[in-house]
């Protein structure tokens, strides 16, 4: 029957709770599915009895004469309600106990966390800091982009900067608010490796919409690898284009919202720009990151999402595409 | 009879008046999205005029003074003059203003920057940007009429709305107190 319900479209993707990539998705699946099967069955035998009822008394073309009770009747009536309620209570126990277990067996791998990230829900974009207490050095920070290794228990340590935000990526775990003031866990492991999409799951303001994250399910040599890269202050830029890109980034009001380390551009109001060019989208999920998207969304990021904190940059086409080609060289 | 028509009609202006205090202009257009530019205040040029006049929209709309307290926020205007009260730079929020009070004296003040500290924003913030932050400037002390100022934030604040604010009448405009040279 599941394998019926896979080949329908929207039943398996980057972004469904019906296609789990990790051990709770796996669960809270079971969980529904178990549910799911329970009630349509009870559903459907409800109106069965229903239909079959309405038919037969529409057969015999007569309306029954009221409160003529018979014994024998009214005892088979009895029996068959007090066997239905019983059944219920079993169900509703059984669904109860299922859920329980799914919360027990999602909630205990929160002891066997062994890697941490902050999140920040910010309007309308997820900032992400993978912290170091002891060496600030080795502090993380990115966009929109989670990095995690496959097969680790993470935990996800989340509050906001304005208002309340929701984290949810179905693939590998239910919602969790992020709460100005207040902080949030949420423990999760990914198993399959891949690309899984999340999504802002509570309103949050005019482009609740349109902010998205990934969390990138990597092998253990493979996230190293990511993590000591994002470590590196941003890359000397190399071609003339880009040389000229960086003095239009510096000169511009590009330094009063974003970072790049290694330069002089060390503001925390927008997303940090040091590997901008090793994310795969931009604008919280809003656009695919290449360089025409790019070109466009630094142009006027107000008409792919109006009401972003990003105005509009008008400058010279060729300060633009400099501008662009310095971004592409921030692997 | 008269009387309720012209009731109405009074009514219904005040609801279109009420329009423009809520409307966001997102994409101000080309010419308020430039960087602000003026020539930088410093010891050999004596800076220029301020504009003529500000644009009407930044006089009008209570989103712009909300969208100039987030701004004066994350541009770090914070960082001298505290939540108005003035630390490193002078006090925002008291009827003493040493370079005019109007929004367009405040608008050059940010973009050419002023003596003893202030630095030039010019060529580093939007002009609709710096237009925004000063009206926020002008609200602190209470200057904004009523049906500008917003009664809430866009944002979580624990201080007082700009609507609520006592209003200070600043009248004659108020010099700069100079201390003489210290020993």
């Amino acid at each position: 029957m599941n394998a019926i319900l896979m080949a329908v479209p929207g039943f398996h993707g980057p972004q469904t709770p019906l296609d789990p990539a990790g051990p709770q998705a796996l669960q809270i699946e079971h969980t529904l599915f178990l549910i799911f099967w329970i009630t349509s069955i009870v559903t459907a035998i409800v109106f069965a009895v229903l239909a079959s009822g309405v038919l037969r008394q529409h057969a015999k073309g007569e309306m029954p004469p009221a409160f003529e009770v018979d014994p024998r009747t009214e005892r088979r009536a009895t029996w068959a309600v007090g066997t239905a309620i019983g059944i219920t209570v079993v169900l509703l126990f059984i669904m109860m106990i299922s859920s329980f277990i799914t919360s027990h067996r999602t909630a205990v791998l929160a002891k066997s966390a062994s890697l941490s990230i902050n999140v920040y829900g910010h309007e309308w974009w997820w900032e992400i800091e993978y912290p170091n207490e002891d060496q600030p050095n080795l502090i993380v920070r990115s966009a929109n982009e989670i990095h995690v290794p496959a097969g680790t228990v993470v935990d996800i340590h989340g509050t906001s900067r304005d208002v309340i935000h929701s984290f949810w990526a179905p693939n590998i775990h239910g919602k969790k608010d992020l709460l100005p003031g207040y902080w949030n866990d949420l423990t999760l492991e990914v198993d399959k490796p891949g690309t899984w999409r999340g999504q802002c799951a509570e309103f949050c303001g005019l482009q609740h919409a349109h902010m998205a994250f990934n969390i990138v399910a990597e092998s253990r040599e493979d996230f190293d690898r990511w993590y000591l890269g994002q470590l590196k202050p941003a890359a000397e830029p190399q071609s003339p284009q880009a040389m000229h890109g960086r003095e239009v980034f510096l000169s511009h009001p590009c330094v009063m919202c974003h970072t790049v380390r290694g330069t002089t551009a060390s503001a925390r109001v927008g997303p940090d720009l040091t590997h901008v060019a090793g994310r795969s989208t931009i604008g919280a999920g809003t656009l695919v990151n290449d360089r025409g998207n790019l070109k466009e969304w630094v142009a006027n990021a107000q008409t792919f999402k109006p009401g972003s904190r990003m105005p509009p940059n008008p400058m010279p086409a060729n300060d633009l595409s400099d501008l662009v080609a310095y971004l592409e060289t921030l692997q | 009879m008269r009387c309720f028509q012209g009731l109405g009609l009074a009514l219904l202006l005040l609801i279109f008046a009420g329009c423009k205090r809520e409307r966001r202009v997102f994409d101000p257009g080309t010419s308020g999205a430039t960087p602000a530019s003026a020539t930088v205040l410093n010891e050999v040029s004596a800076g220029q005029a301020p504009p003529q006049r500000a644009p009407l929209a930044y006089q009008q709309s209570a989103y712009t003074v909300a969208e100039g307290k987030r701004l004066y926020q994350a541009y770090n205007c914070i960082g001298c003059h505290a939540q108005g009260g003035g630390a490193i730079g002078p006090a925002l929020m008291d009827s003493v203003w040493i370079y005019g009070s109007s929004l367009e004296q405040i608008h050059s003040t940010i973009v050419q920057g002023r003596p003893n500290g202030m630095p030039s924003f010019a060529g580093k913030v939007p002009d609709y940007q710096v237009w925004e932050i000063a009206s926020y400037v002008r609200s602190m002390s209470g200057l904004l009429p009523s049906y500008v100022a917003p009664s809430r934030s866009d944002h979580m604040s624990a201080t007082v709305p700009e609507s609520a604010k006592e209003k200070e009448h600043p009248g004659q405009e108020n010099k700069q107190p100079v201390e003489g040279p210290k020993p």
